[in-house]
């Protein structure tokens, strides 16, 4: 009886966890269906086709979007993880006054709202006249890509053996060469994840490049939703389709990466 | 000793960190090629001491010298000393093979002599083939061999080592005393050893600074340290022994009569000192140097009851409580023999076992420290 009951609710927890991944596969898989559909209306699947696939290079404004997209996706990557990295260095090596403080400024800009933010760069964007375009994108992403940066070195940073860099000055390695032979290293994992979610954070933003970007300088988010006011077309979900396999794939070969014996 | 020369003089440093007086006018000179272990109770500033040395503090006064050179405003990558830091410090990321070759890297030396020569100190200590291991395959003595490897192979003057075997298990501790006292000797590096262990500075070390609180409390020999421990805290710190809270009260020669709470008996005047009369001491004796019989002893007077028996190994400890409550111990071979549990005995000593110590100074500096620190 009790042995009955056990296996019920075994079944049950069951079936909720396989609700839980349909639920978040299920709209994924919808847009995989829809993206090989001969229709151009998104309501029945009519029949399998690579058409949108074969027309997509022909899409210009929507690669241009998806160029812009990687190309401030990448540099504000880079810039937020090379001003997080040292800043978390930093404030985990020196202790100073008020340096609680600055942790809970850094809190800040993750919990506001995103149209506070948004807003107040477009402010900053006008008042020093920085052109409206790439490059204020790229400030805007990297801004609000480099307190999560810090977050992920803090939390690598706080296992780290000081004595380690010791080890190395005492061995005669200089400041610099002990940073970048040994701290940078060892802290690797947290600057790599910290990178990808701030590649991440650029890619799908949507709220700030919008009060952000200049005319001529749309990203693949604002661009589908611009498009979505006139009906999304199957090569959206082409090239979405393709973007969700290279994002699998990236997370699988990471995943695969981190099993390596080397501990830190 | 004299003629040896001085490689790291320390001259009056002290250390302080915020409120807290770590290192007190510390004065010690070390010469080429010894083996000093700095031996005292975890707290007392040892590794802060060695840390001066390798450069990762600055004294807050006085001055260090290594070769005759100031260098206490030298970076540790100036420093010509290594360090062998009391956690390994391995690098993570890094086989053996990298971890040994670092100093030389950081040096620039020719890649077939940094191989020739990580190999040659890989053979040293015994890890031949364990090249592309990681730190985190080694077991902890494997990882401690590794550590002093990185550290001689760029062949330092003076070698610091912070209680390198204070993670190992007892067994593979003794092993690895032997093995760097032999390494010491072959290459002939002044080593500068951390310990708290008193045993393990007894067994190793050419001298002992034996250290109390930031205070340099004794330099000397191991033999000298345990048979003439100059403070209180010395002869209660090394090996074990009996201390007596005592008077000097008659001196003829170098025999004077001590005057003990309970009793009285007698001991050795050092020579060259002068007592005023009836000056407090302290009296130690060694357990192994309290003699016992039915009789009473001319110029002895202390009775005791024998309270309790250990065998430890082939030793005998015996418990004997005198009038005041004191437990004074005895210990001898288990061949020899030992009063027995219950018996009323007589205690004595040749008068050349027993150590007096000046308790002036010492106390009055115990009591304002006790007192500053809220009695530790
Ligand atoms: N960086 C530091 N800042 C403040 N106090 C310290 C620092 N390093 C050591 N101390 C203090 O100095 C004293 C001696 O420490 P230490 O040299 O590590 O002793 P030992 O190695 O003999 O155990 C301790 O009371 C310790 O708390
Ligand atoms: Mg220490």
């Amino acid at each position: 009886m009790r042995n009955r009951r056990k296996k019920f609710g075994s079944v049950l927890s069951n079936i909720y966890s396989y609700l839980v991944y349909l639920f978040l596969y299920l709209p994924i898989f919808v847009v995989l269906l829809f993206s090989f559909n001969t229709s151009k209306r998104n309501i029945v699947f009519e029949g399998f086709t690579f058409e949108w696939y074969l027309r997509l290079p022909d899409n210009d404004s929507l690669l241009n979007a998806y160029g812009n997209t990687l190309f401030v996706g990448c540099i504000s990557t880079v810039i937020a993880t090379v001003i997080g990295t040292l800043a978390s260095y930093g404030m985990s090596k020196y202790k100073f006054k008020g340096k609680g403080i600055i942790d809970i400024l850094l809190y800040i800009p993750v919990v506001i709202p995103e149209i506070v933010l948004g807003i107040s760069l477009l402010a900053i964007f006008n008042l020093s006249n920085v052109p409206m375009g790439l490059t204020s994108l790229i400030i805007a992403h990297a801004t609000f890509s480099i307190p999560f940066v810090v977050f992920t070195v803090n939390a690598r940073l706080a296992g780290f053996d000081r004595s380690v860099e010791e080890a190395a000055m005492d061995l005669g390695a200089g400041r610099l060469k002990t940073f970048f032979t040994v701290t940078l290293p060892i802290i690797m994992p947290g600057v790599i994840s910290g990178a990808f979610l701030a590649f991440t954070l650029s890619v799908d933003d949507i709220i700030i490049s919008f009060f952000t970007t200049g005319p001529g300088s749309n990203t693949f988010p604002l661009k589908v939703m611009e498009l979505t006011k006139t009906g999304v077309t199957p090569d959206v979900y082409a090239l979405t389709t393709i973007v969700f396999i290279v994002t699998v794939a990236v997370t699988f070969l990471s995943q695969r990466d981190k099993k390596k014996p080397v501990k830190g | 000793m004299e003629e040896r020369r001085a490689i790291v003089e320390i001259k009056n440093v002290n250390k302080i960190f915020g409120e807290n007086h770590v290192v007190h006018d510390l004065d010690l000179t070390i010469y080429e090629g010894e083996f000093l272990t700095m031996l005292g109770p975890s707290g007392c500033g040892k590794t802060t001491i060695l840390r001066m040395i390798g450069g990762f503090e600055e004294p807050s006064g006085g001055q260090i010298l290594v070769e005759g050179e100031r260098v206490e405003e030298k970076e540790p990558f100036e420093r010509n000393v290594n360090t062998v830091f009391q956690s390994y410090a391995l690098f993570p990321h890094m086989d053996i093979f990298n971890n040994v070759a670092y100093g030389l890297k950081m040096k620039k030396v020719k890649k077939e002599e940094i191989s020739r020569r990580v190999k040659e100190m890989l053979a040293l200590v015994q890890l031949n083939g364990f090249e592309k291991r990681y730190p985190s395959q080694l077991s902890g003595g494997q990882k401690q061999r590794v550590a002093i490897a990185r550290a001689l192979i760029n062949r330092p003057k003076v070698l610091l080592l912070d209680e390198p075997l204070g993670a190992l298990d007892l067994k593979l501790r003794k092993e690895m005393q032997l093995e760097l006292k032999n390494l010491q000797k072959k290459l002939g590096i002044t080593f500068v050893y951390v310990t708290h262990d008193q045993e393990e500075a007894l067994a190793m070390s050419d001298r002992i600074a034996v250290m109390n609180q930031g205070y340099l409390d004794q330099l000397d020999t191991p033999e000298k340290v345990y048979e003439k421990p100059v403070t209180r805290f010395v002869a209660d710190f090394i090996g074990e022994s009996n201390i007596f809270e005592a008077t000097m009260s008659e001196i003829t020669g170098n025999t004077a009569s001590i005057g003990l709470e309970v009793g009285y008996a007698l001991g050795l005047a050092e020579e060259g000192v002068t007592y005023a009369p009836s000056e407090m001491v302290y009296a130690c004796v060694r357990p192994e140097k309290v003699l016992f019989s039915q009789e009473t002893i001319e110029g002895f007077n202390i009775k005791g009851v024998v309270r309790e028996q250990i065998y430890v190994g082939n030793i005998i400890k015996s418990n004997v409580i005198i009038a005041n409550g004191q437990t004074v111990k005895i210990s001898r071979l288990d061949i020899d023999e030992v009063p027995k549990v219950g018996e009323r005995i007589n205690l004595y000593w040749n008068s050349d076992d027993v150590v007096i110590m000046k308790s002036r100074g010492y106390q009055i500096r115990s009591v304002i420290e006790n007192a500053s620190l809220g009695g530790n």
